[in-house]
């Protein structure tokens, strides 16, 4: 065991895949020299080399177009996306193209290809910096969704995702970089969760609390703070976006009666809707409330100043979970 | 030509340590980068880094003393509201700052080359541009400290909002300047956009389109790309094999590059071609070759990737150095007047510094506000419940509400 925080779990995961398969790439903007502008692959250039970690131009549809390519020719690219506000000039290439090569083909083609965003705000910057726009991939079919929570998750998530040979949206909450915690990693995968699991991260009776990436630590927050009340909430971190790990959700909300779902993309068609409507079908008579959703506001992330109120807090949180208890 | 790292060349033995997997081979690169020196020959400029006039057959340069001392306070001032912003920023005022430091030249000269009516599509980092359209730079540090995302009507002085997302404003500037043409706005008294970008820009789709919708409509538009020779700490053969200012052949208009530490070339150049575009003659690029002197942002460190003989080869082509040689050397101006020019400089510094710590945030419930035309029944319960939820702090627990901010 090593305390490292999550972007230095990033990082020894992403040496691991380069290290278990000779043809794992990294390509993105500033991923050599300078490591990443949050140091996600320092010095994974100078340890593997130009060809294999790669400074790319300044083109996110080259960089997923071009992974594309490299991946028929059977690399495994793991791609960097700086920012999540600038995946959208690879939108084309990540929905009509990564997404629907594997069913044009019957199979045929393989495309093992992870999308490494750093997602969310929180952090004070400008605009296009701050978004959580997981949602809009979680539609797409054909795209496997994930985000880690904690740094121990970041370290074995990231190396699944690179085994994967499906494409990978793989959502970093940036705002939780600089939080350490204790990693294992000597020990294989082998004995890791599969990344497509849903974690129990508190187990509670009174209330299921569901959430993944930034929001995972103040779900946990949310929880302590509500056994101060006599609530039991149950915390669940998702993990997988799609696909959705239905079971331990639907187990959760039939033995708590309740669930409020928290994330910090916009709450308007986003992933609690999905998550509500699948709840209310299937543990309907199980509901002592309907499902509430903890999220953005429908208007585009606001100037950094007005951030803490755009975002889902602690007090947000609670005041979902008092609204929860009052039906 | 600046010293570069050699250890940006692949040197495929030096690569993996031998316990992992061999390293695939590298792609070819040449040891040889023309692309980061400038030949002589192909860029223009009429104030040598030591100050001295020269001319250029293509670009004759009628400027008076006054001009020149003009564009010499628009540089002292750039670079004082720079120097204050970065400053602020380390002392918490701003979240970020996008220096323009080494790019006074390029900004100023072209800024001055554009007539009222004439439309400009900023990057970043285009303080200084922003100065010459008569934008407060107090407007800009809103932006940067989080209040707001920009804010300004880009009508009221023909300077469109900031852009961040790499490269989209090129697109929108053609598509402004095709706009003009519809409006019969290009002959005599025609009107032209200027739109700017980095070299790193170049590689994005958006500006490839921008310079093909461009050609084909012959639209009355100038591509300014600052060449800073850096996106953040990628060097310009990341994005390059050959000058930026060629690439417009292949587009099928013409391309200049122009010492971007020379703001008489850079006003020369900027105006030749804008007059070009008003008269109907369709788009140019222009290449101002010049430098990032600073770091890419406030969050930049580029002691990590770029050496700093480089950085002191270009600091002898500085912009503002240069321009203060020729007026001393043609007796232009007494030297009060660089006092001068330094008290005006220092003023707006101290007001922009003022008007910066004085900024309140905005309302919060301010973020509800031109999402749409009409607030939707939506957005409408939404901040209802909001101000709601907002007063249930003030009216039980104020000092909770207080810990909330
Ligand atoms: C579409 C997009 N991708 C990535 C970024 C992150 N980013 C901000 S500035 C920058 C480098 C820009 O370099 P250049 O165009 O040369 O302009 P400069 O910053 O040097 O003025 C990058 C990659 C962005 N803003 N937009
Ligand atoms: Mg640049």
């Amino acid at each position: 065991m090593t305390t490292l925080t999550l972007s230095r779990a990033l990082n020894e995961g992403l040496r691991k895949a380069l290290e278990a398969n000779a043809k794992a790439l990294i390509m993105g903007e500033d991923v050599g020299k300078l490591g990443g502008v949050f140091r996600v692959t320092d010095g994974l250039q100078k340890d593997f080399g130009e060809a294999r970690v790669i400074d790319t131009p300044l083109a996110e549809s080259g960089i997923i177009g071009t992974a594309i390519g490299l991946a028929l020719r059977g690399y495994r690219p793991i791609c960097e996306i700086q920012f999540d506000g600038f995946i959208f000039p690879a939108f084309d290439q990540i929905v009509s193209q990564l997404a629907k090569m594997r069913y044009r083909s019957r199979g045929a083609v393989k495309l093992p290809i992870v999308v490494r965003v750093p997602f969310g705000g929180g952090i004070g910057a400008v605009e296009h910096h701050s978004e959580s726009p997981e949602a809009l991939f979680a539609h797409t079919p054909g795209l496997r969704v994930i985000s880690c929570g904690d740094p121990a998750d970041a370290y074995t998530m990231i190396q699944q995702a690179a085994s994967s040979d499906d494409p990978v949206l793989f959502f970093e909450p940036k705002r939780r970089y600089w939080d350490k915690a204790e990693v294992d990693t000597e020990g294989g995968l082998a004995a890791a969760l599969p990344m497509d699991s849903a974690r129990v991260l508190v187990e509670g009776s009174d209330l299921t609390l569901l959430c993944y990436g930034p929001m995972v630590r103040t779900c946990a927050e949310a929880a302590v703070a509500a056994a101060s009340d006599g609530r039991s909430l149950e915390v669940i971190d998702l993990r997988s976006l799609a696909p959705l790990d239905v079971e331990t959700i639907f187990a959760s909300v039939r033995k708590t009666g309740r669930c409020v779902v928290v994330h910090e993309a916009v709450v308007t068609g986003g992933l609690g809707a999905e998550i509500a409507a699948q709840v209310t079908q299937e543990c309907f008579y199980s509901l002592e409330a309907p499902v509430l959703r903890v999220g953005a506001y429908t208007t585009p992330y606001p100037p950094s100043r007005l951030e803490e109120h755009y975002l889902p807090d602690l007090d947000r949180i609670l005041d979902a979970v008092d609204r929860s208890f009052g039906y | 030509m600046a010293v570069k790292d050699a250890g940006r060349a692949a040197r495929p033995g030096e690569r993996a340590p031998a316990s992992r997997a061999p390293a695939s081979r590298a792609p070819a690169r040449e040891p040889e980068r023309p692309e980061r020196r400038a030949d002589p020959a192909e860029l223009i400029q009429l104030l040598t880094p030591e100050g001295e006039r020269v001319e250029h057959p293509d670009y004759p340069l009628e400027i008076s003393a006054a001009e020149v001392k003009a564009l010499y306070r628009d540089l002292v001032i750039v670079r004082r509201i720079d120097f204050e912003a970065i400053a602020l920023q380390r002392q918490g005022e701003l979240g970020i700052w996008a220096s323009l430091l080494g790019q006074e030249a390029a900004q100023v000269g072209s800024g001055r080359a554009l007539g009222p009516r004439d439309m400009a599509f900023p990057t970043y980092r285009e303080h200084g541009v922003a100065w010459c359209r008569g934008l407060d730079p107090v407007k800009l540090l809103e932006l940067f400290r989080g209040v707001s995302h920009g804010g300004w009507d880009p009508t009221e002085h023909n300077f469109h909002l900031y852009t961040i997302v790499i490269g989209s404003q090129t697109l929108h500037a053609t598509g402004y300047a095709m706009g003009i043409q519809r409006d019969g706005a290009v002959g005599d008294d025609g009107e032209a956009v200027i739109a700017y970008f980095g070299d790193g820009a170049t590689s994005q789709g958006d500006v490839n389109e921008a310079f093909i919708w461009a050609s084909v409509n012959n639209a009355p538009i100038v591509f300014f790309c600052q060449n800073n020779q850096w996106a953040i700490s990628e060097p310009l053969e990341r994005q390059t094999r050959t000058p930026l200012f060629q690439r417009a052949n292949g587009f099928g208009f013409p391309g200049v590059r122009v010492d971007g530490n020379d703001v008489l070339a850079c006003l020369a150049v900027t105006r030749k071609a804008m007059q070009a575009a008003r008269e109907g003659q369709g788009p140019t690029l222009i290449e101002a070759f010049t430098y990032r002197m600073g770091a890419h942002t406030t969050t930049d460190d580029p002691t990590r990737y770029r050496l700093s003989a480089e950085l002191e080869s270009w600091k002898l082509k500085d912009p503002i150095e240069r321009v203060k040689q020729y007026l001393i050397r043609t007796e232009q101006a007494e030297m009060t007047f660089f006092d001068e020019v330094e008290a005006e400089a220092a003023a707006v510094g101290s007001r922009v510094r003022a008007a910066c710590l004085q900024m309140p945030d905005p309302p919060p419930t301010s973020m509800f506000d031109d999402v749409l035309t009409t607030q939707t029944t939506q957005l409408a319960t939404e901040r209802a419940g909001f101000a709601a939820y907002l007063d249930s702090f003030a009216a039980q627990e104020p000092v909770l509400a207080e810990e909330g901010r």
